[in-house]
């Protein structure tokens, strides 16, 4: 590359002098556009906190901090709080972390440690490419193809012999929190498991090679020395997938039912701050019904500050900065 | 003793293949099932012509289609030079703790879900300009592209050694130049990738539009007005209960699938050539 840029100014010194020409005020200008450009992105962040606060404030000096903690939603009467979409947003993201966290720590293990060369990049690239996949087609899978999965045969079977537990009582109607928590489940995998995957490749050898010489399994060094090295990395990938949870709105507004209800069932229909939002935009009417939403969406803004704040900080830490933290 | 424990590596070894598989699967059951399901519905009339009232059959995504590559087209203008300047000023102006504030802000702001990013939106130009819009989906999607940008910008300018910018420097060629004309070229693959990736990802949004493009029956009417979107209209017509639109949310998702498909298969060239 070095030897290309001294060919071509040698062979070509008109160009050479047309590089070194418009000089200082070309830097001036350039750095000071890349400047403004890096601010914007960081104002951006902020107008963002401060243009929804103003935009909700009919609704937030309406109903104060109680809109937290009020269960009704009734757009007839003008009456709103957050808690049921709040409840739901939780048990989806909580159900979803349950069946994605083994199973996204499990096939990271693989891809980083265990399968082939061959394998390991067909397979990486695979569950990248589930993490391509747009949102709306997930809900749109969900709705046609495992809604009535989770009706017949998951909740007929969890109804019919774990019923005495309140998770699994109630009509079946296959749209719920459980439908959601399992597509959700599905979209947070592949973000989950590359990131993990990339901060299990960091673990050194030495660390591995040391517990295999001492005559341990392979299983062992991954459980004893593998893992809890890579403990805080993997933690901040599964809340960097919490964070995606949290905010994803199609799939789950396509599945769950939006309903207005806080169910201790599985079963039942629920909606999420997200979906309600989703859901309920277009057909709102009035100042206060609108400004209530766009404080959901305060809300979940929030919460997922929060969140990624912290995930992005472990990843960080266990990757010196390298890591996006995205299946890139 | 020994036996438990080779046992006990052998099954979570399996278990732990088993997962990868799963994850694998899941992507073969959810592809497999929209292409196999969609593909036999899409003809020519189908990319072509505006959608039909509902009971009367044919109609098409034209409008989407159209409508889709306007939006992301708006979202390239305003969000790659954005995400790029912003990335050349991290990797090569930013002092270490600038760059690390200007990072932290791109990985936070990806993380922002996109359903807020298009309320945002709704509050700083809809409300502004009275009426849903073009202009304001397209600024939600070059929200969510810009980021994306930046940070694989910033990354792949990372990885040009000094030397040559140091070569460029002492030829006496100032320093912007020496960006544009030696390290950027020589990112060009990783930024492209960058591009690509946010490209893709906007292509697909859905719940930013919602509150800013809104969606339309109707073809392009100008910047200022409501336009239809491939994912708007699939989400449409996947709640709708009508059979004949539902199967058109089939069609139409196999039209995204495949956009996407071919980047990812792209990207993965490009920076498969990179690493080699």
């Amino acid at each position: 590359m070095l030897g290309h840029v001294k060919d071509s100014s040698a062979k070509r010194p008109a160009l050479l002098a047309r590089l070194k020409g418009r000089g200082r005020r070309g830097e001036v200008v350039f750095i000071a556009l890349s400047a403004l450009a890096a601010l914007t992105l960081v104002a951006l962040v902020l107008l963002m906190v401060y243009e929804l606060t103003v935009t909700a404030l009919p609704s937030l000096q309406r109903f104060g901090a109680g809109f937290i903690g009020a269960t009704t939603w009734d757009p007839v009467n003008e009456q709103f709080g957050a808690l049921t979409a709040i409840y739901g947003t939780l048990v989806t993201s909580f159900l979803a972390m349950v069946i994605a966290v083994p199973l996204s720590v499990g096939a990271a293990v693989f891809l980083a440690e265990l399968a082939p060369h061959g394998v390991r990049d067909a397979a990486s690239f695979l569950i990248e490419l589930l993490a391509a996949v747009p949102s709306v087609i997930y809900g749109l899978w969900g709705l046609f193809v495992l809604v009535p999965l989770v009706k017949h045969p998951l909740e007929a079977f969890l109804g019919d012999y774990l019923g005495f537990l309140p998770l699994f009582q109630g009509p079946r109607f296959g749209v719920g929190m459980l439908a959601g928590g399992i597509i959700l489940a599905i979209m947070v995998l592949p973000i989950v498991t590359a990131t993990a995957r990339d901060i299990i490749r960091m673990v050194p050898d030495s660390q591995k090679e040391a517990m295999l010489a001492l005559g341990a399994t392979r299983w062992e060094t991954i459980w004893k020395v593998v893992l809890p090295y890579a403990r805080s990395g993997i933690t901040g990938a599964i809340i960097l997938g919490l964070g995606r949870a949290l905010g994803e709105t199609m799939a789950v507004t396509m599945v769950i039912g939006n309903a207005p209800i806080i169910s201790a069932s599985l079963f039942s229909p629920a909606h999420t701050m997200a979906s309600q939002v989703a859901s309920e935009f277009a057909e709102a009417t009035g100042r206060l019904y609108i400004s209530s939403l766009i404080e959901i969406g305060l809300l979940l803004l929030g919460i997922t500050l929060v969140v990624n704040v912290l995930a992005r900080l472990l990843v960080w830490k266990s990757t010196g900065g390298s890591r996006t933290g995205e299946a890139v | 003793m020994t036996g438990l424990r080779k046992a006990t590596n052998a099954m979570m070894l399996s278990l732990c293949g088993l997962s990868a598989l799963l994850a694998v699967a899941a992507l073969v059951a959810i592809l497999g099932y929209t292409i196999s399901k969609g593909l036999p519905a899409i003809s020519f009339q189908f990319l072509t012509s505006l959608p039909q009232p509902v009971g009367e059959t044919g109609g098409g995504v034209g409008n989407a289609i159209v409508g889709t590559l306007l939006l992301v087209g708006l979202a390239c203008v305003f969000g790659i030079p954005l995400g790029l300047l912003a990335g050349i000023y991290v990797a090569e102006f930013a002092r270490p703790k600038v760059a690390f504030a200007v990072r932290f802000t791109a990985d936070v702001l990806f993380g922002v879900p996109s359903i807020v990013t298009g309320l945002f939106v709704y509050g700083l130009v809809v409300i502004k300009m009275q009426g849903y819009s073009a202009l304001s989906g397209g600024i939600a999607l070059a929200l969510i592209m810009a980021p994306i940008i930046a940070r694989t910008a910033e990354e792949s300018m990372k990885l040009v050694p000094t030397t040559l910018r140091e070569a460029g420097l002492a030829l006496g060629i100032p320093r912007w130049r020496t960006i544009l004309s030696i390290v950027l070229p020589g990112a060009l693959p990783g930024v492209v990738t960058g591009i690509m990736l946010g490209t893709a990802r906007v292509a697909g949004e859905t719940a930013p539009l919602i509150f800013t493009a809104f969606g339309s029956r109707l073809g392009y009417q100008g910047l200022d007005e409501p336009v239809a979107a491939l994912p708007l209209q699939i989400y449409r017509y996947a709640i709708s209960p009508y059979r004949d639109w539902q199967q058109q949310a089939w069609a139409a998702a196999v039209l995204l699938v495949m956009g996407g498909l071919v980047v990812s298969v792209v990207v993965r060239v490009l920076t498969r050539r990179r690493l080699h």
